[in-house]
């Protein structure tokens, strides 16, 4: 085989592995390191702020269950648009490239929602029936403003980068998560409409949709990490 | 130098079909719904963590040996991936004894 006909994805390298792979790897690796860093703030802060809202005031698990949901299950899209490509079916290639997409752009939504719901956070506080057992500390401070003839108050307590230790750390590590997911949607994107012109993605060159897939499915691992270790472990004062 | 020798290659052995990554997906939103049932087993107490930590890091394993492709690909890209994530767990085991955050 003459080396004009060694194509993008078999160039010649001094290891027998294709460069830009590595480097792919290499970077998931270091990024591994970068999300480990704000994990350990994350953990280091946990339970150290002064003031609430604390994780157990805002977080909705059923609803951080449901965006989890559509990450993962747009990384099955993901492998599915890349073994479409490798087929050479294009149309699948393009239909399943776009749920990815459009399936990470739902978990950004979820993530804005869930964002602007802290910021704005309500704590209702029954007046006329107080269980302080079955209280949070934030709900036992609002309680405090109860008068004598109030049935209900509700007081806005919302969670911000700046109210407390957790808001900081909190919004730090899932605001670069949600930044590396736009990026991915942004690189998803670009390959689906530069997929309409001819020869710019083809079989013969699916190296280049190997490269975001990784990134894709990158992104859906942190996440794992985040969902167990901030959102389910959030709410346990021993960890 | 014998030209088959250099040439790149980016994968090793067949890759998975699509009824397998589809398994795949069944298995991860399956140990989803189990890490959230449990969540809301109160009598498990600290023993949730634990097996919290263990159902996660099935997801984790699960996505980067299939998804990523690393149990069909070269060995190396896997270390390329496990020193980064070593030692970031490590940076996190670290930080946490170093602030007594346990």
């Amino acid at each position: 085989m003459s080396q004009e006909h060694i194509d993008s994805n078999h160039e010649q390298t001094s290891t027998g592995l294709n460069h830009r792979k590595m480097l792919m790897w290499a970077f998931l690796g270091s990024d591994c390191m970068f999300f480990g860093s704000l994990i350990a703030t994350y953990l280091v802060y946990k339970g150290k702020s002064l003031s609430g809202p604390m994780p157990i005031d805002v977080f909705d698990i059923p609803v951080t269950s449901v965006s989890t949901f559509v990450l993962l299950m747009s990384s099955m899209s993901m492998v599915l648009a890349y073994a479409a490509l490798k087929r050479g079916n294009m149309k699948a290639f393009r239909i399943w490239l776009a749920s990815t997409a459009i399936m990470g752009a739902t978990f950004v939504g979820f993530q804005i929602y869930e964002f602007s719901s802290f910021a704005t956070h309500h704590v209702h506080v029954d007046c006329a029936h107080i269980d302080e057992s079955k209280m949070t500390e934030l709900e036992l401070e609002v309680a405090k403003d109860c008068k004598p003839d109030d049935h209900h108050i509700s007081k806005e307590v919302g969670l911000k980068p700046q109210t407390n230790l957790f808001g900081t750390t909190f919004f730090t590590l899932t605001g670069f998560h949600g930044a590396h997911v736009t990026l991915g949607i942004i690189w998803l994107l670009s390959i689906f409409f530069l997929s309409f012109k001819k020869g710019v993605v083809t079989p013969a060159k699916d190296l280049d949709v190997d490269l975001a897939a990784l990134y894709w499915h990158f992104v859906d691992v942190v996440w794992i990490v985040i969902f167990t270790v901030v959102y389910l472990f959030g709410v346990f004062e021993g960890f | 130098m014998d030209q088959k020798s250099t040439i790149t290659e980016t994968s090793h052995a067949e890759h998975p079909t699509a009824a397998q990554y589809f398994k795949v997906a069944m298995i991860l939103t399956v140990i989803t719904a189990i890490e959230v049932g449990i969540f809301y087993l109160e009598f498990l107490g600290i023993w949730i963590i634990p097996i919290l930590f263990i159902l996660s890091a099935g997801k984790f394993a699960l996505v980067a040996m299939y998804y990523m492709h690393l149990k069909f690909d070269h060995s190396l890209f896997t270390w390329l991936f496990v020193a980064g994530f070593i030692l970031a767990s490590a940076v996190v085991i670290a930080l946490m004894v170093l602030f007594k955050s346990f």
